[in-house]
């Protein structure tokens, strides 16, 4: 495996098993008592966020802790980053305390890259602009894989915001070399003009893919993405492709429903379809705490290069 | 290319296991509270056998299950990260259970340390022992095998290897002679 | 003064005389008193003129002065530069004109021919006192809101016509702004990958088509800055084939470099290092804007020289300034990129990088062809070598330029200003 993880588009079909088969295993330590490993005692995790993501911070903050990291929250609001402080320059002050690892979450999207020049510890992308997060793909991966077993061949189906979506763009890399076909469900504007370059199918309507997914994976929709002129309006957007009752009801009785959340119910959503049983939302939660564990052990729990 | 030779066969490795689970048996007195724990990779299929031997003499199926240590390992540092074993307890724990962990070779002593570490994020057993297949000496920690198939002097520079049909395909046990280590 | 030995536009060897400033003779074996040059057989360039120069100064002086912007156009072979409007303040007065003027000729590097802003504060509301700056000491003939488009069609109507009353050019930064908010590299294949807002070539061709029409319509004179899609090669073309007074640059790095670049370089994925505005585009593009500057559809190579402070660079992309510096490698890029190619000779080079220019900007003392009477304003150039391109080397304060680590071919020897060598072995006098 690489020494970072910035991009899904970076792991091997073997990197990618191997960091869900180790999730596997660490799934079954957040069953028993004690939760905590001895194994990343003595190794700093710092996580760098510049956007506001209490739900991802919190998920890289118990994974590290579990595997008995020390943490350190360094969250740009209110610090000397929001008073101009250079991506740079907080690269080296994190390099003089002895960053291991750095979790970033970034509104600019390449972020990792350039502080990955800056740093000699391994660099986690959690999320940058409308690039990629790859972490978010891994747990997708392993969710869909605790529920449907190997991913080999299953049809996978994302809606919505593609354009603007980070998770989007990390699990068409994955999945494609994780061996699952994937579609691409959306309105043409809220797709990239270069998306039939992209190693998977793209349709315009939902209705005829439903039938043929083991699994929907529904992209939260922005607001402000409305204002801009993506689509007409929230109702029309949310009859074309929000996954409601009705379509639910199209798909294959097996076939799950994922959504990387926040969730906009009665948008994307209905809530109905959000609460079901085979929906996973509320699972890839927790098995984004195990992922991102199998993450850090797989990128620290060795030797330093 | 270093030699190696054979040290156990197939046979040798049953009578070795016959012989452990008799005396499981013996020395914990009918082995009603005992649960056998492998550590992987080839700990767990042998303490598999153990169980599947105790079972034959005494007909009691004794609970098996197997404590990966890779993440209590004192030498993590020193290889690229290692891809994890399964940790799999008897569905009714260690608590107040005489736990006999099992390996394949003891040498160091530093697996079984990491494996006691381990154990004790998982319960509170009343007493655990060890198992091994083979002792080959060298130990740099206050550990002793209670029960042992075959003691095995070697040279540092050696090397043991078991084979198990399970993991490998067939039984054996070679001593590789002196390479770079 | 003689200079021995030198090949005019990569002809026969021959001695150039220089009396006054200006070229005396021409020819074998020349006699005469003063300095003697050997140029050791390297090929003599009319002096080079740029179109498209950022010098910085007034404002932002930690990124670029007159004097050191000049420095680096003289090692880049330049004898003239124009320096783009958008400083701080604006040139959009006689007197911001006057005093970059009156700075390029107290130090004496190279000429300074202020563009001034089309628009006061380049806002895009009001026209500036154009004539104002036609008529200051700086005789402004270009005019150019570069940096931002003049995207309201009747203040560019209006902009076009004014200007005819003292022969004055617009020179456009073809960006239809609503298109290209937030943009960040060429909008395609890897602004799709990289989730980067993309910078649509039709964003550039839309402009360039509607100025086209807008300057055929009113008779003017159009120039259009930095061209960089194979769509707007197009519609160049088409318009000029009507015989439209319109004319187009390319820059070097359009002619040398790709999009790609952003996601994979020996610089690393996301390096600010290739952010520029235009953006770099596709091979395509590089190869249509190849043969259009081959076939005279593109008039001029002008370099866009940006400078940016090594902290504005040295950021996340979406926090990076754009631009690139290209003074002192625009001519070896043009020869990697033109002449090892077998698209240009050098006569053609000095048309596209001399006597265009200076025609389209109405600088009568440059441009002119090496011969006696005109002005010695001269490059000698020697296309032999290879070099890594090495930044601290270069006399411009910034050292944002994309070809560091790069072998690129030629070297500039010598550089004559009016007879007076700016430049001599490579470096400033």
């Amino acid at each position: 495996m690489n020494r970072h993880l910035i991009s899904a588009g970076d792991l091997s079909k073997d990197d990618a098993l191997l960091i869900l088969d180790t999730a596997e295993e660490l799934a079954r330590v957040s069953e028993r008592s004690i939760k905590k490993l001895p194994t990343l005692r003595g190794r700093t995790v710092v996580n760098l966020f510049f956007e506001d993501s209490t739900r991802t911070r919190i998920s890289f903050e118990a994974a590290a802790k579990r595997l008995s990291a020390d943490v350190i929250n360094f969250s740009a609001k209110g610090s000397s980053v929001s008073k101009g402080e250079s991506l740079k320059d907080t690269a080296l002050t994190l390099e003089a305390m002895g960053a291991d690892a750095v979790v970033i979450r970034h509104g600019s999207s390449g972020a990792p890259h350039r502080l990955a020049n800056w740093v000699h510890g391994s660099v986690v992308n959690a999320g940058d602009g409308t690039h990629e997060h790859p972490t978010q793909a891994l747990l997708d991966a392993f969710s869909m894989r605790r529920r449907l077993g190997a991913l080999d061949g299953r049809k996978v189906t994302i809606v919505g915001d593609v354009l603007h979506s980070r998770v989007a763009r990390s699990n068409v890399l994955l999945l494609h070399t994780l061996g699952a076909e994937v579609t691409l469900v959306a309105p043409p504007t809220l797709l990239p003009v270069s998306v039939h370059t992209w190693p998977c199918e793209v349709s315009y309507d939902l209705d005829t893919v439903l039938a043929k997914s083991d699994v929907v994976m529904m992209l939260r929709v922005q607001k402000e993405r409305m204002n801009a002129a993506y689509f007409p309006s929230e109702r029309e957007y949310s009859r074309r492709y929000g996954l409601d009752r009705a379509r639910f009801a199209k798909m294959p009785d097996d076939a799950i429903v994922m959504h990387p959340g926040p969730m906009n119910r009665g948008m994307e959503i209905a809530a109905e379809v959000a609460d079901s049983s085979r929906s996973t939302i509320v699972e890839q939660v927790a098995n984004g705490v195990t992922i991102r564990m199998a993450v850090l052990y797989l990128l620290l729990g060795g030797e330093t290069a | 290319m270093s030699e190696s030779r054979a040290v156990l066969e197939g046979p040798d490795i049953h009578r070795a296991l016959t012989r452990i689970a008799h005396e499981i048996l013996e020395r914990t007195k009918g082995a009603d509270e005992v649960v056998l724990l492998g550590i992987p990779t080839r700990g767990a299929p042998l303490a598999r056998r153990l169980g599947d031997r105790i079972e034959e003499f005494e007909g009691v199926k004794i609970p098996v299950g197997s404590i990966d240590i890779t993440m209590y390992r004192d030498d993590l540092r020193l290889k690229p990260a290692r891809p994890l074993g399964r940790t799999e307890l008897p569905a009714d724990g260690i608590d107040g259970k005489i736990v006999v962990l099992v390996d394949d070779v003891l040498y160091s002593g530093r697996t079984v340390r990491a494996a006691l570490d381990a154990l004790n994020d998982l319960g509170r057993p009343t007493a655990v022992q060890l198992a091994t297949l083979v002792d080959r000496g060298h130990r740099e920690l206050p550990i002793r095998a209670d029960y042992v198939g075959k003691n095995l002097p070697t040279a540092k520079s050696e090397k043991v290897r078991v084979f198990l049909r399970e993991t490998d395909g067939r039984d054996a046990v070679i001593l590789m002679k002196g390479g770079a280590e | 003064m003689i200079i021995r030995n030198v090949r005019i536009l990569g002809g026969e060897p021959a001695d150039i005389r220089i009396q006054d400033g200006l070229i005396a003779e021409i020819g074998p074996a020349l006699q005469g008193d003063g300095d003697v040059v050997d140029g050791g057989g390297v090929i003599a360039l009319p002096g080079l003129v740029d179109l498209h120069t950022h010098l910085r100064e007034p404002g932002r002086e930690d990124a670029e002065t007159v004097r050191t912007g000049t420095q680096s156009a003289a090692r880049g072979g330049y004898t003239a530069v124009h320096a783009m409007a958008n400083t701080s303040p604006v040139a959009d007065t006689a007197g911001v004109v006057e005093q970059v003027w009156r700075l390029g000729r107290e130090f004496a590097h190279c000429d300074v021919q202020p563009v001034g802003a089309v628009t006061v504060g380049l806002d895009g509301r009001q026209l500036a006192e154009l004539g104002a700056m036609a008529d200051s000491a700086a005789g402004v003939r270009v005019f150019s809101d570069d940096g931002k488009c003049v995207s309201d069609a009747v203040l560019m109507r209006r902009a076009l016509e004014y200007v005819k009353a003292f022969d004055g050019v617009i020179a456009q930064h073809a960006q239809e702004p609503r298109l290209t908010e937030g943009a960040q590299m060429n909008e395609g294949v890897i602004s799709g990958r990289l989730g980067l807002t993309g910078w649509p070539a039709v964003a550039e061709e839309a402009i360039i088509a509607r100025d086209c029409l807008l300057a055929a319509h009113v008779g003017s004179r159009l120039h259009v800055c930095h061209v960089s899609t194979a769509g707007s090669v197009e519609i160049l073309r088409w318009a000029k084939s009507h015989g439209w007074n319109i004319t187009a640059e390319v820059t070097p790095h359009h002619l040398l470099l790709t999009d790609d670049l952003v996601e994979e370089s020996p610089a690393g994925a996301y390096n600010p290092i290739y952010k520029v505005n235009p953006p770099l585009r596709t091979r395509a593009d590089v190869a249509a804007l190849r043969a259009a500057l081959a076939d005279g559809t593109i008039d001029v190579v002008a370099t866009d020289h940006a400078p940016h402070p090594v902290e504005d660079k040295e950021t996340e992309w979406s926090a990076a300034a754009m631009g690139m510096i290209g003074l002192e490698t625009a001519l070896s890029v043009v020869q990697e990129a033109m002449v090892d190619t077998g698209l240009l000779d050098w006569a053609a080079v000095a048309d596209r990088m001399s006597a265009a220019p200076a025609r389209i900007g109405r600088l009568s003392g440059h441009g002119r062809p090496l011969e006696a009477g005109a002005p010695a304003n001269l490059t000698l150039y020697d296309p032999a070598p290879r070099t890594e391109v090495d930044p601290s080397a270069f006399a411009s304060k910034s050292r944002n330029t994309p070809y560091a680590g790069m072998t690129l071919p030629g070297r500039v020897v010598a550089t004559f200003l009016r007879g007076k060598p700016t430049v001599l072995e490579g470096k400033l006098v």
